[in-house]
């Protein structure tokens, strides 16, 4: 058992939910220590990834069943520090619902231990075991408002459909372990037979539980209905931080155990990567509810996550990669804007809610402008590198018509993104709204759109680090 | 050259933009924020002067280049000029001030975003004009549509949003096959730079398609028939400046790009797609001259008229002559400065009535002299007259044009003729005839702004009419290496 501090990062954090459900039960009113203490842990662990794991050569734990590397221990620092933020701009929206509870933190640590395990697993069990943890933790989060008809709503459509999922994904894991004899990726490379169209199967049952986690179309249909449902703290961990690592499994699963498969699963997910780029692109037209909208601009943006992928190729693996980096900003600072739109302790999160939004706040309407128009992928803005990125890696294993839907449905979505910068700057003003908020708030969403709109200054830094992810 | 003279060029303005973004917009403020905002544009278009000043006549090699690492192993931030790109640098940079001088009556809310948003507009489209790496030169071709849709937008008439969507959507639609195309180069050739894209040549088998995917892309911007329809929405419901934007640099966007790219790089695809250009050519001198015939709003009307002499540019640019590519930079030129004059004519008189409708007007030369006088050259400017700068680049496209193919040059002729009518006509029923609405009576001759930008635009239109050579010298050795090298490349394919 050497290595062991390989691992550090997930034993700290367990160790830390242990302790904070004790202090949470023997302490009264410590909701507000505990937050604090959630988002030191999460620092520190990101720190400890950093330092202990990012740089070292791709070593394996616990009979193989453990990996961690490069493209692990990023994914984990892009999940610690998500989650991080996450927790840092929600404590005043938790406040006006009076759902500031010690859950909160220690369910988002859970699933963030939940995810960490999945991205590093190189094992369908443990695998399993990680996205069970994340997931039951996610179920409770969406029903956080309790109170609310619409957030019981959510939780309990999420669990049983996601349950259904991972039963879907359980069958495909047991086909594969009944044709190749086990459940570790690098033993199965080396086991299974390329004819054997029950592995196939199985790939199937596994890309669809996965692609349901994601929310790739047409496994998308919880996402609307949840994230609307969903306190808008916990919506905006949904759009981010589970697909982090859902696309790492992704990635793992797909390049390690079956890359011989390719001509198998890469229709497939080139399916998955047109059907949601379209279908996220044309069914944000008619919403008006800005969190649904932002659901089908999600299963929109993970249809471009998985064109990288569809590539085989290293390429491929790291634009996605980039694309979700880029992704994750973007929508954090989305996310802190519809933080922003409160009113005498009500939010409001209707689209027309953000009409005129220029006059009043001008600062906020152009940081969400700016925002926008980089989550339509126009340039010089971020959002551009990041489709740029992608299609490169597309055109160049010359799947032409990826590309050409794919940037087609650029400009339909370009018509909603638009939609929303016309209500905020061409309409009548409305009441104003707060402006005493949160110090992290803003400055989340100054940050988020700095990085944004000054990404192209500096471009290769990125690239630079994401280039050492080597799968193939 | 160790100073970035080019980057400069294109830094400047945004320098001048985010100082402004500082500012608070009060009223008090506001003539100091029109004039940060012209200061800088000024310098600007001095900067550009002294550039064409320092420009070398007799090479055809790209000069004052800057050569930067910007995506590592990737993309190169490279920007130059030659004799084809330095007209339109400085077309942009004159004409910006004159819109910025402009916009004292026609915008009256949020002045200060208004001048960030022509800043921003002037670092693009001297972006566009400069940049030697296609994925630089896309990115500025792209990032232009954000301005220009939050000005026709915020800014514009009772349709603004509908415009706004149309002119953002038909154009983000056509470039999207210029970026697979771009990749595709990077990946058949290595490389985006545009001086060793040149060298190297791309493979006869993939220029048809590549030619095809930046056509559409400059086809919708030019606008060529029949993707021209966000043209006049856009233009009818911009309010001036964005209107004299729009016309005087923007749509010049495309015809570069089809000498630079579509000529430069795609040789014997251009050969092969030489019909098509002249059929949508000679539709669109036609077709949308009789169009703007039958016009009633002053906007609209010059917005086809537009569309039309376009299509003298794109019909010039492919005779792949001499004199017909010289004749098309000269009528992008011409064009620049006419429409640009004739849009702050027409924003002249809607100031003052509040209406577009040429059946407002009528007899006003009693009223307002001055203001008939300069409508009257650019009028004459706009159909061709001898003496001003649009006869010259129309007499040498017809002249190539003759020479390649006859009937395509007399229909084309046709459509100088009915451009003649419209535009006559147009003047007739606003200048003259009876002055029948009484309100018209109460009209103030130019003030003294309106009459500088419009004497700016008038003396150059006249005295390149009258001796076009330094226009010329500046464009001749660059577009005959374009062109020696064109025929190099497609006899070398026979």
């Amino acid at each position: 058992m050497n290595n062991i501090e390989l691992i550090f990062p997930e034993i700290f954090i367990s160790l830390s939910i242990m302790f904070l459900l004790i202090l949470g039960v023997f302490k009264k009113n410590s909701s507000k220590i505990i937050h604090n203490i959630s988002l030191l842990v999460l620092l520190i662990t990101a720190v400890i990834t950093f330092n202990e794991t990012l740089s070292i050569n791709p070593t394996t734990l616990f009979n193989e069943s453990i990996i961690i590397d490069y493209l692990s221990s990023f994914m984990k620092i892009i999940t610690l520090l998500a989650a991080f933020v996450v927790l840092l701009i929600s404590s005043n929206y938790l406040r006006t619902f009076k759902i500031f509870k010690i859950e909160y933190p220690i369910l988002i640590l859970s699933s963030v231990l939940g995810m960490m395990i999945m991205i590093s697993s190189n094992d369908l069990i443990v695998f399993y075991m990680g996205l069970e943890l994340q997931s039951l933790a996610l179920y409770v989060l969406a029903t956080f408002n309790r109170d609310q008809l619409k957030s019981s709503e959510a939780g309990l459509k999420y669990f049983v459909l996601s349950a259904l999922s991972s039963g879907l994904l359980l069958y495909g894991c047991s086909l594969i372990y009944g044709f190749t004899g086990s459940t570790n990726f690098n033993v199965i490379s080396t086991q299974f037979n390329t004819n054997e169209y029950a592995i196939t199967f199985g790939i199937v049952f596994i890309l669809v539980g996965l692609a349901f986690k994601i929310s790739a179309v047409p496994f998308h249909m919880w996402a609307p209905d949840v994230y609307e449902g969903s306190p808008t703290s916990v919506t905006l961990f949904f759009t981010m931080v589970p697909k982090i690592a859902a696309l790492t499994v992704f990635i793992r699963f797909l390049y390690v155990p079956f890359l011989n498969l390719i001509d198998q699963w890469q229709m497939i997910l080139v399916f998955l990567s047109i059907a949601s780029m379209l279908f996220g692109a044309i069914a944000a037209i008619g919403q008006k509810n800005l969190k649904r909208l932002i659901a089908y601009s999600s299963i929109s943006h993970i249809g471009y996550a998985l064109a990288g992928l569809a590539t085989g190729s290293n390429e491929g693996i790291q634009s996605s990669v980039i694309y979700m980096t880029i992704y994750i900003i973007m929508n954090l600072g989305f996310f802190s804007c519809l933080l922003m739109m409160k009113r005498n302790n009500i939010y409001y999160e209707q689209i027309d809610d953000l009409s005129g939004l220029s006059k009043n706040h001008p600062l906020l309407s152009i940081s969400l402008l700016i925002i926008l128009f980089s989550l339509a992928g126009i340039p010089p803005l971020a959002g551009f590198f990041a489709k740029f990125y992608i299609f490169k890696s597309v055109i160049e294993q010359s799947m032409y018509f990826l590309a050409i839907v794919g940037l087609l449905s650029t400009v339909v979505a370009a018509f909603y993104y638009l939609r929303i910068i016309k209500i905020m700057y061409f309409d009548q003003e409305k009441d104003s709204y707060d402006k005493d908020h949160n110090l992290w708030l803003k400055l989340s969403l100054t940050v988020s759109t700095i990085l944004i709109l000054m990404y192209f200054i500096f471009p290769s830094e990125l690239i630079d680090v994401v280039s050492k992810i080597n799968i193939i | 050259m160790n100073f970035p003279i080019l980057s400069s060029l294109i830094l400047l303005p945004s320098i001048g933009a985010l100082f402004l973004s500082f500012t608070k917009s009060k009223s008090e403020n506001k003539i100091t924020t029109k004039y940060v905002a012209l200061f800088t544009s000024l310098v600007n278009f001095f900067l550009s002067i002294y550039l064409w000043f320092l420009f070398d006549q007799t090479t055809s090699a790209f000069q004052f280049v800057e050569d930067r690492i910007w995506i590592k192993g990737l993309i190169n931030y490279k920007v130059g000029v030659d004799g084809i790109s330095i007209l339109f640098i400085i077309l942009t940079t004159f004409i910006t001030p004159l819109c910025i001088i402009s916009v004292n009556n026609s915008v009256t809310k949020r002045l200060n975003e208004f001048l960030i948003a022509i800043l921003v507009m002037e670092t693009f489209m001297i972006g566009v004009f400069c940049s030697l790496d296609l994925v630089v030169f896309y990115l500025f071709f792209e990032a232009g549509l954000i301005p220009m849709f939050l000005i026709i937008g915020i800014w514009g008439g009772a349709r603004r949003v509908y415009s706004a969507f149309k002119f953002f959507l038909f154009t983000l639609l056509g470039s999207v096959l210029m970026l697979v195309a771009i990749i595709s180069i990077y990946w058949i050739t290595g490389t985006t730079d545009v001086v060793q894209l040149y060298e190297l040549g791309i493979d006869t088998k993939y220029q048809n398609l590549l030619w095809l995917a930046f056509f559409s892309s400059f086809a919708v911007k030019t606008p060529m028939w029949p993707v021209h329809t966000w043209l006049p929405d856009a233009h009818v419901e911009a309010p001036t400046a964005g209107s004299v934007l729009l016309a005087a640099i923007l749509l010049k966007m495309a015809g570069y790009g089809f000498i630079r790219f579509s000529l430069g790089l795609f040789p014997s695809a251009s050969e092969v797609f030489t019909p098509l250009i002249y059929t949508l050519s000679v539709i669109a001198i036609i077709f949308t001259s009789l169009i703007a015939l039958m016009q009633e709003d002053m906007k609209k009307l010059i917005a086809y008229s537009s569309v039309a002499h376009m299509g003298f540019v794109t019909l010039g640019i492919f005779t792949i002559q001499q004199q017909g590519i010289e004749g098309s930079i000269i009528q992008m030129i011409s064009h620049g400065l006419v429409s640009a004059a004739l849009f702050l004519c027409v924003g002249v008189v809607y100031d003052r009535m509040h209406s577009r409708l040429i059946a407002t007007y009528g007899g006003i030369v009693t009223v307002i002299p001055k203001y008939a006088i300069l409508f009257m050259v650019f009028t004459l400017a706009a159909l061709g007259l001898p003496g001003t700068s649009g006869f010259v680049g129309e007499f040498l496209i017809l002249m190539a044009a003759f020479k390649d193919n006859f009937l395509v040059a007399v229909l084309a002729s046709l459509g100088v003729i009915i451009g003649a009518a419209y535009m006559l006509w147009l003047y007739k029923r606003v200048i003259f005839g009876k002055l029948i609405n009484s309100e018209l009576k109460k009209m103030i001759d130019l003030n003294k702004s309106e009459a500088f930008t419009l004497t700016c635009l008038a003396i150059p239109t006249l005295y390149f009419g009258f001796y076009p050579e330094p226009l010329i010298n500046t464009i001749e050795v660059s577009i005959r290496d374009l062109i020696d090298t064109y025929n190099f490349s497609v006899a070398s394919k026979k």
